[in-house]
């Protein structure tokens, strides 16, 4: 069995969002870059898979030659190898291309990623590459069993779950509590350093859309304290202020 | 020239989510000239449930009653959407984002030779190319993304625009298609959901609790208060984590992302991956016995007090407006 995984490079949760270039670009400016936390979660059950149905396990980025300390620690949490694709992801489409791309020539049985980047929060990844190779995808999982060729899921929807079921191949964009995100131990990171990760040119440069500026929303005011003896003052500002009640 | 609205329900009537939508793409089709919003929908529903989308905006509805698109398979609804949108000839497609929503218009993308933005969260600027505001960074900020591609589709998030409530009935036609059964591979084998409640991403009011309400038996008061609110209930990352919610309650980063005209937090302090969750809504309110709590600073209003002498009295005195 082969699973691949598609992980992106994105700023720490609890980076400050700025940008430069007259809004054009991401400051990258003392943010720390980690692998997407939902995709480390696909990660994570990617690598409990593989142990338990001895699977391969490869996992694949679309990015700049920066991204690769990102590939590495996921080759330390236990992917096999991993494959760059040398280039900006410019927008989603392009991404889901060279997935598509890859994936066909490698026969994948499963591919695994998060339910969608924290940076741009797209989630449509998945679905397209599904479309592209006319595969299932299933998203956001939040639990994925293989028994045979047959894959049981529980999909998140509004309000609770939904329990499903599939073959072989199918794409999935995988949420928590699918497994929990492994930390990568000595031994991982010293053999992370020596297994293949391969850097191959981008599958054509089409894309969709293309983003223009970026704004930050605008800065708060200071919060109204009301006394806790005296709540009906939060009820008339609500009702009065913010006319909701 | 059309602009197609994707609707879903639950319940038997139409998702509040999904009469935003039909909003939208009445007021989308307003501002381009695009003539009349036309809806699709896909699975068993009452015609008269269908009628009232009008008075959001649609001028017409598509129903593909076929019993066996009542549950939401992902792909089997992408092609009944495409094959909708070929037949009126719609140039746009609009859609609430949602579990489901998100997933189908995925699909649509590629069918369609469609970008696709998602996170829509103001109507499109047309004065020069197509440029779209979306909601990215888990709403710390906003993407001016222009679409290149001759059609188009919008997921839009809540409170994008006003839900229109004054137009005239829908006419409901029936429509029959064939989807072949490829689509039909992923089988939906049961459903596990809350019924009767508020779901909480489509929640004009959201009253949500952390760890500083102690124990899950503690959440009665805030349910009680959601329920003088109308309001639907969360909760913060640990919560879910330790089982006293599940999951689908965690508000935050990686659980939903709400946008509610009020938020109310209880006993959260404010870590920033919850306030990534919450931070499109119109007005927070933090009850938080600790006055350093980081979410007082993302809030409008606030109490510094014990959740349990307050949300009693906070209960009482809203039923005392009533």
């Amino acid at each position: 069995m082969k699973i691949l995984v598609c992980i992106t490079h994105v700023p720490d949760t609890t980076s400050k969002i700025q940008f430069t270039d007259k809004n054009t670009k991401f400051d990258k400016n003392g943010v720390q870059f980690i692998i997407g936390p939902y995709d480390d979660y696909a990660l994570a059950r990617a690598v409990e898979l593989k142990e338990q149905l001895g699977a391969t396990l490869t996992v694949l980025n679309v990015g700049e030659a920066e991204t690769e300390p990102t590939l590495r620690k996921a080759l330390a949490i236990g992917a096999d190898d991993a494959i760059r694709v040398n280039s900006f992801p410019k927008d989603s489409f392009f991404v889901a291309k060279q997935i598509a791309a890859i994936a066909k020539e490698n026969n994948y049985d499963l591919i695994l990623m998060g339910r969608e980047s924290i940076d741009f929060n797209g989630g449509m990844v998945h679905g397209m590459v599904g479309e592209l190779l006319d595969m299932p995808s299933i998203s956001p999982v939040m639990k994925l069993e293989i028994e045979g060729e047959t894959v049981k899921m529980a999909r998140e929807i509004e309000g609770g779950k939904e329990y499903l079921e599939a073959h072989l191949p199918l794409i999935a964009g995988c949420q928590e509590p699918i497994a929990e995100w492994k930390i990568p131990n000595m031994r991982g990171i010293m053999s992370a350093r020596t297994k293949p990760l391969n850097v191959v040119e981008p599958y054509g440069d089409s894309t969709f859309t293309s983003v223009h500026e970026f704004q930050l929303p605008p800065a708060k005011g200071a919060v109204k304290l009301v006394d806790k003896d005296h709540v009906e003052e939060l009820v008339k500002l609500l009702k009065n202020d913010a006319k909701i009640l | 020239m059309s602009v197609l609205v994707y609707i879903e329900h639950a319940e038997g009537a139409v998702k509040k989510s999904s009469l935003e939508a039909v909003s939208y793409g009445k007021a989308l089709a307003d501002k381009i000239g695009a003539g009349d919003v036309i809806v699709v929908a896909l699975g068993t529903i009452e015609t008269s449930e269908l009628v009232k989308t009008g008075s959001a905006g649609a001028s017409k509805v598509i129903h593909v009653k076929d019993d066996k698109l009542t549950a939401g398979v992902i792909q089997a609804h992408a092609d009944a959407v495409a094959q909708v949108y070929h037949q009126i000839g719609a140039h746009t497609l609009v859609l609430a984002k949602s579990s489901l929503g998100d997933a189908v218009a995925a699909r649509l993308s590629i069918k369609l030779g469609a970008g696709l933005v998602s996170n829509v969260v103001a109507l499109p600027d047309t004065s020069a190319g197509y440029k779209v505001k979306r909601s990215i960074y888990t709403g710390k900020a906003f993407a001016d993304t222009e679409v290149t591609t001759a059609h188009k589709i919008l997921a839009v998030k809540k409170n994008a625009v006003d839900l229109k409530v004054d137009g005239a009935d829908a006419v409901v036609e029936n429509l029959t298609l064939s989807i072949a059964d490829i689509n039909f591979v992923t089988k939906i084998i049961s459903t596990d959901k809350a019924t009767g409640e508020i779901l909480l991403p489509e929640a004009d009011i959201v009253v949500s609790g952390g760890r500083g309400l102690k124990g899950p038996e503690n959440w009665g008061m805030l349910e009680d208060l959601a329920k003088e609110l109308g309001a639907a209930t969360g909760c913060s990352k640990p919560v879910s984590d330790i089982g006293w919610r599940p999951h689908h309650e965690h508000v935050g980063q990686t659980g939903v992302k709400v946008a509610p005209t009020l938020y109310v937090a209880v006993g959260i302090s404010g870590a920033i991956q919850h306030l990534a969750g919450v931070n499109s809504s119109k007005y927070i309110v933090v009850i938080n016995k600790d006055p350093e709590a980081p979410f007082f600073k993302a809030a409008d209003y606030g109490i510094v007090g014990d959740a349990f002498e307050v949300i009693p009295k906070l209960t009482e005195a809203i039923k005392a407006i009533k």
